[in-house]
């Protein structure tokens, strides 16, 4: 089997004003392949501003991008017509940050189920529509009985979270985009909706893209990571490598942060040097916050293969084999 | 550094826990306090006799649920509970000032000058079309009679130098600074008056690590600056470990556990706090996934005896009929358990 989804040396660049626009590049050259036999989850990691979202929405179709193009099973997803643009968009689901806003607070929560089963004539019958809608839910561990028939209000944030995956379960997609689907829940819920997604790709062969600032619940649910700021690739790799062995100045700077429940791991004393609103287009773009940025820095920094499963964009490494981004996802475990 | 400074506040603490012993240290003194929402479908009860004390320079975190009760405590304490909404008793004691018995004059001068409140989301908080200065200056006058505009904006000045912003932010509007600036503007305000004691609800909760660990350490320096007691209001227990001094867990409007941050972390007493903490991720345990089984009740039809029992591990006959009281241990630790009937 082929690739499902590949994104090739993807750039958006979002421009502001007619005259003197201000151009601000929301992601660069961004290249990824995902195998359709090889389930994995892929964590997208990265602060607010860093890109994560504009990724998720181009995989989704929601916006076309600046330069390259996505491909879906080898088309582009911008030329995907009938059949073809129906397939993609039941195989690609999503489940989003909050989930309060994604329900309609007029309808039972049934209606979640029931349109994409209409709309994607998945039930022969009635009967058929429920057992299915039955079968979804039990599959994220919600007893059916508890939740059909209910309005949203009547639901806890982890019920509702579960119903938006049970919602992308019925479609039996290929690839499940989360969007930071726990940071609106309470923590002793996350755990349960973090299994639901583990389950997901170990038992229904679902590829899932986690997108995220939690690196903690990133490294719990991952396999690989891509560390992303303003755009731009940091480090990717094994997610346990990158987490405990961290190479690029940024991602140090994050695994430091991290305030891990446990009081003899204190969170570090490296300096944080507060971001600059706008600094120029080319080069690193951590340099301006980086405590070893170096000339060099000025032009923007290839890939540096570290080991086996493990990359950083930093010139600390120059040493190191350079790998060409649409290589990237080969570095990738899965 | 912040290990040595941990254990000495211990032993402070576990005095500050007895407040009968010596109640001239604490300068916060919650006592008895209650408050009930009366809504459409019933009353709901969602500040439940809660009582704790807390000294000059101490932090204490609380961590609970969503409908828990966390947000309810902040600001019973503020007296911000709105209809239909209702104090309906207790106590809370700032220095010698019994705040519920103000009235609404002197509680609005109480506020910012005596207990301080930042609020949960900043972006929200401040007004989108006025600068951030003159809301700055607005808090002072309301409080300080007369004072010359220079030594007002020097104090102004002061307060944004030592959350870590340039004090030419005093002439900026809210929507020209990001999320962590924004978090810091109204950590300077709330520090203008140099107030007793701080109530930070969820001061992090929209911000990235980086961000978070950076308001984080400014509120750590601030109150070190005026030694001013804070209380953090938070679900998110790997913060209360970087940060604070003591927990103290809510469940369905009451205290359950107020421990100090190592016991809480080495040997959490209650089983909802023993389940909090074996559902937290960490560096060792990766692909575990613990929750927390059962949902949150409902404050309108909360089960007979112990709230909790219906999820708990360790149930017994009595916790279903008896409501337990709360207990101090010999540690000088708080639970409201019948598993420690016999201990205290």
């Amino acid at each position: 089997m082929g690739n499902l989804l590949e994104l090739q040396n993807i750039s958006k660049v979002y421009s502001r004003g007619l005259v003197n626009a201000k151009a601000n590049v929301a992601l660069r050259d961004i290249s990824l392949t995902l195998r359709e036999d090889e389930p994995t989850i892929l964590t997208v990691a990265g602060e607010s501003g860093s890109g994560k979202t504009t990724l998720a929405m181009l995989l989704l179709g929601f916006i076309a991008p600046t330069t390259g193009q996505i491909l879906y099973r080898g088309k582009n997803i911008t030329m995907l017509e009938g059949k073809e643009r129906l397939a993609y968009r039941r195989e690609v689901q999503a489940v989003f940050q909050d989930p309060f806003a994604v329900f309609n607070p007029f309808y039972t929560v049934d209606h979640l189920l029931t349109v994409p089963i209409k709309r994607f004539k998945l039930a022969r019958s009635k009967a058929d529509a429920r057992k299915r809608m039955d079968e979804a839910l039990t599959a994220v561990g919600l007893r059916p009985e508890d939740v059909l028939g209910r309005f949203p209000h009547q639901l806890s944030g982890g019920q509702r979270q579960r119903i938006n995956v049970a919602r992308a379960l019925l479609l039996k997609p290929k690839l499940l985009i989360a969007d930071e689907p726990v940071s609106m829940v309470d923590a002793s819920l996350r755990a349960n909706i973090l299994e639901t997604l583990r389950n997901l790709q170990r038992d229904h062969g679902v590829s899932i893209i986690y997108i995220t600032h939690d690196l903690t619940t990133a490294y719990h649910i991952a396999k690989s990571i891509i560390v992303l700021y303003r755009g731009a690739v940091m480090e990717a790799g094994d997610v346990d490598t990158v987490i405990k062995t961290p190479q690029h100045p940024y991602t140090k700077l994050l695994v430091d942060s991290i305030p891990w429940p446990n009081l003899d791991q204190r969170w570090g004393a490296e300096k944080i040097i507060a971001r600059t609103t706008d600094d120029g287009g080319d080069g690193c773009r951590f340099r301006s916050r980086c405590p070893r940025a170096m000339d060099i820095c000025n032009t923007s920094p290839p890939l540096f293969r570290i080991d086996g499963h493990h990359t950083a964009a930093c010139y600390l490494y120059e040493q190191q084999p350079e790998i060409v981004p649409e290589k990237l996802s080969e570095l990738l475990p899965v | 550094m912040l290990n040595s400074t941990l254990n000495d506040t211990t032993a402070k603490s576990s005095a500050a826990l007895r407040p009968q012993a010596r109640p001239d240290q604490s300068v916060l003194r919650v006592e008895n306090l209650e408050v009930t929402y009366y809504t459409d479908a019933g009353r709901a009860k969602a500040l439940d006799d809660v009582s704790f004390t807390l000294g000059a320079g101490q932090k204490l975190g609380m961590v609970g649920e969503s409908g828990s009760g966390k947000s309810t405590l902040a600001l019973a304490m503020m007296r911000m509970i709105k209809p239909p909404g209702r104090i309906e008793g207790g106590h809370a004691w700032v220095g010698d000032t019994d705040l519920m018995a103000l009235d609404d004059d002197g509680m609005r001068k109480a506020r910012l000058s005596k207990i301080a409140y930042i609020p949960q989301g900043a972006m929200n908080s401040l007004n989108p079309v006025t600068r951030i200065g003159n809301q700055m200056v607005d808090a002072i006058k309301a409080h300080v009679g007369r004072e010359s505009r220079s030594a007002i904006e020097d104090r102004c000045a002061h307060a944004l130098r030592s959350v870590d912003l340039d004090p030419g932010v005093f002439r900026m509007y809210a929507h020209e600074l990001s999320g962590g600036m924004k978090q810091r503007v109204c950590i300077a305000i709330g520090i203008l008056l140099q107030p007793q004691v701080i109530i930070a609800d969820e001061p992090t909760s929209a911000l990235d690590v980086v961000t978070q660990r950076q308001v984080m350490e400014t509120i750590d320096r601030v109150q070190k600056e005026i030694n001013a007691a804070v209380i953090l209001i938070g679900h998110d227990m790997g913060l209360m470990a970087q940060f604070v001094d003591r927990v103290a867990v809510m469940y369905a409007g009451r205290l359950v556990e107020v421990s100090t941050v190592r016991e809480m972390f080495t040997s959490p007493k209650h089983p909802y706090a023993q389940a909090l903490i074996s559902s937290l991720p960490n560096l060792d345990n990766k692909g575990v996934f613990q929750g927390i089984p059962g949902l949150a009740p409902s404050l309108l039809r909360l089960p007979s005896g112990c709230a909790f029992h219906p999820r708990c591990v360790h149930a017994m006959d009595i916790c279903t009929t008896t409501r337990p009281e709360t207990r101090t241990l010999a540690s000088g630790r708080m639970v409201t358990c019948h598993l420690f009937n016999e201990e205290a």
